[in-house]
């Protein structure tokens, strides 16, 4: 993964540069499963190295940008995006162990999530009951975040194309 | 790439199988990791997948552009209707418990149905992007 976030950093073609982030994603995903995190992981697969490779293979085709300019000042760039990175890092010092059974997330809902769970829902996959049924105003809310998205997509590139359609339309009738 | 007898044999090998995976996160998510989203763009990503192959103008006469649209909006619709189907039965929105007179399947049921709004949601968004980014650069050629 370090690897591929160097070479991500100093590549200037955008085609190598989304390969390499599809890359990264799945390694992330691989690092997802080790952490035991199945679910996660397959989002970050399908959707990180999967969908959004393609949409954004699909806007470069778009823009036909094959290199970006290199930056002049890449010592104040690189400045901030260190300190911002060492006070990420810091913040994680806060955080309890990896697998800490004592952490708060572990001992406030998850017990009784654990618990109740097969009585009231009885479902193998506490992942899903918790997403659909413990928190399903808030997975509601996600499905109308995405519809919103598509909705707004549709908007934006609808009303350009017409745009575009337009003059093509009254040099046809010109002609 | 319509011409190249590799990629599209293969194709035609692969899709049924993403369908069926995507179908197989869809509904063993109550047992094994997936779910709704996760299906949702498996199923998104073999239409993309075919679009690619087998060029836009043919993916559009699979799944039309006015099916993708209507997908959208249907699945916040299910999801949502589930949650009324609850308010009508006497419960709370979202209140699974009221849909079978077991509570338990009345949960499995509620959580089936979400779980199909969110995966329609999905997969006709993702769908949607793909066919107006594609549309704009001429994927078809």
């Amino acid at each position: 993964m370090a690897a591929a976030v160097c070479v991500l950093a100093r590549t200037r073609n955008l085609f190598s540069a989304i390969v390499l982030s599809g890359i990264y994603s799945f390694l992330m995903a691989t690092v997802l499963v080790a952490m035991d995190a199945v679910d996660v992981a397959m989002t970050e697969a399908s959707v990180g190295a999967g969908i959004s490779t393609v949409l954004l293979l699909g806007a470069l085709y778009l823009c036909r940008s094959e290199q970006s300019k290199p930056l002049r000042q890449v010592w104040l760039p690189l400045a901030l995006s260190v300190a911002v990175g060492a006070v990420l890092m810091y913040g994680t010092l806060g955080l309890p162990e990896f697998s800490d059974a004592h952490a708060p997330i572990h001992t406030h809902v998850v017990p009784r999530y654990l618990k109740e769970m097969p009585k009231e829902v009885g479902m193998p996959n506490v992942v899903t009951a918790v997403l659909a049924s413990y928190r399903g105003y808030d997975t509601l809310g996600e499905t109308t975040v995405v519809f919103t998205a598509g909705a707004g997509v549709v908007a934006l590139l609808r009303r350009k194309r017409r745009q575009r359609d337009a003059p093509d339309a009254a040099k046809g009738a010109a002609r | 790439m319509k011409a190249d007898l590799i990629l599209r044999v293969m194709a035609k090998l692969l899709i049924p199988f993403i369908v069926l995976f995507a179908l197989y996160v869809q509904f063993h998510g109550d047992f094994g990791p997936g779910g709704g989203f996760q299906a949702g763009v498996i199923l998104a990503a073999a239409v993309i997948f075919y679009a690619l192959i087998f060029g836009l103008a043919d993916a559009r006469r699979v799944v039309p552009e006015s099916l993708v649209e209507a997908l959208m909006a249907v699945g916040v619709l299910i999801y949502a209707g589930v949650g009324v189907a609850g308010l009508l039965l006497g419960g709370n929105f979202l209140d699974y418990f009221v849909l079978d007179p077991d509570p338990v399947h009345g949960q499995h049921r509620g959580i089936f149905w979400v779980e199909v709004g969110v995966a329609v949601t999905v997969s006709g968004v993702m769908l949607k992007i793909f066919y107006m980014f594609a549309d704009r650069g001429g994927l078809e050629e």
